[in-house]
């Protein structure tokens, strides 16, 4: 009987402490914080200017380029939404395809032109424009039973170690996020904003051009633009700061 | 391979103004603004490409001039103010070394 007990007790101790660390979890978890609230004042007022935004002009000339190629198929209106539903899973290769990669397999399949180069200014404003169209939308991906490995594999890479310095994305971007690194306030690293503005770049740069830059600096070998691990990690960015809006075209340090 | 390639200028001016009202012209292009005192990986000095001037004409009169040195950001935002008088044209032009390399028009017009 007293073993019966014990039993019993301590199943409704691991019970309540499971609550316990439950909620403590999720009180741990507070809303997503966009890039935009680590920015200085100055900075926040350069991106709520839609003249003085510098990403604006890349938006201006993807504009022009949606309506010179992509209009004969697709109305402006049906592409407000695209930014939320990227990365997507792909039917054809069975893994994920984000924006860049989907405005490319328009490029080579459907115009039987080159695919754009990525970073190139064509490819840059394309998706600076569509993501654009979405400004202000919260961003909510949808995670299915296709789409959870995925998820997972992007989820292992933030939290992977990696590099010289062998950190991970986590231990700064969760873990320090709100302090300093030096001159810069380390942000929450999510990817609202992008395409957005850099200002150590002095250009529109891509989520990916962000990941290369961020392995380069913690002295690893970064991966190729378009890389799967690449796509993965956007994808579990998006779903990591779900609810946040869009920015595109966000001003960033 | 990742600047703007066109040169891309914009220039804001308010439609209407009261004669004798003080108004404000934005300007942004995209511009590299290389300061040439860079090198690339191969330790080549990159050579220097920034606009040189900025200039705004008013009913037919320069109202602005600016020299731009090579320590602009690039993609340069400049912005000044002129006292409208009468309704015209605001044409601002971006030089490089005496050369129209960009230029746009805009049109205001005065409230008696």
């Amino acid at each position: 009987v007293i073993g019966r007990r014990l039993r019993v007790g301590a199943g409704l101790l691991a019970a309540l402490l499971l609550t316990v660390g439950h909620s403590a979890r999720a009180a741990e978890a507070p809303a997503p914080r966009s890039g935009y609230e680590f920015l200085s004042p100055e900075n926040r007022a350069l991106q709520d200017d839609s003249f003085a935004n510098p990403g604006m002009l890349w938006v201006e000339a993807g504009g022009r380029r949606f309506a010179a190629d992509c209009s004969g198929c697709h109305a402006v209106e049906q592409m407000s939404d695209v930014r939320l539903r990227y990365p997507a899973f792909d039917e054809r290769t069975g893994r994920l395809i984000n924006l860049e990669q989907r405005i490319n397999r328009c490029q080579t399949e459907q115009l039987r032109r080159d695919a754009l180069a990525w970073e190139s200014e064509a490819l840059l404003s394309l998706t600076a424009w569509i993501a654009h169209q979405a400004q202000g939308r919260p961003v909510q991906p949808v995670v299915d039973a296709r789409t959870q490995p995925f998820l997972e594999a992007g989820r292992a890479f933030f939290e992977g170690r990696r590099g010289q310095l062998d950190l991970a994305c986590a231990h700064c971007h969760d873990r320090h996020a709100g302090q300093r690194l030096r001159g810069e306030v380390v942000s929450e690293g999510h990817l609202n904003g992008y395409p957005a503005y850099r200002q150590v770049w002095e250009t529109l740069g891509s989520a990916h051009r962000l990941f290369r830059w961020c392995n380069e600096a913690v002295r690893a070998e970064p991966y190729p633009f378009g890389a799967e691990a690449y796509v993965n990690l956007e994808y579990y960015l998006n779903w990591r700061g779900r609810g946040l809006t869009v920015e595109t075209p966000a001003v960033r340090r | 391979m990742d600047r703007l390639t066109s040169l891309q200028p914009r220039v804001r001016v308010p439609a209407t103004a009261r004669a004798g009202e003080i108004v404000e012209v934005r300007t942004l292009v995209s511009h590299p603004m290389e300061t040439g005192f860079r090198r690339d990986e191969q330790g080549a000095r990159v050579p220097r490409d920034i606009l040189t001037h900025l200039v705004c004409e008013y009913a037919g009169r320069e109202v602005f001039r600016a020299e731009l040195q090579p320590a602009i950001s690039a993609n340069p935002y400049v912005a000044f103010h002129f006292r409208a008088t009468v309704s015209g044209a605001v044409t601002v032009r971006w030089e490089v070394d005496g050369t129209v390399v960009a230029e746009r028009t805009e049109t205001i017009e005065v409230l008696s």
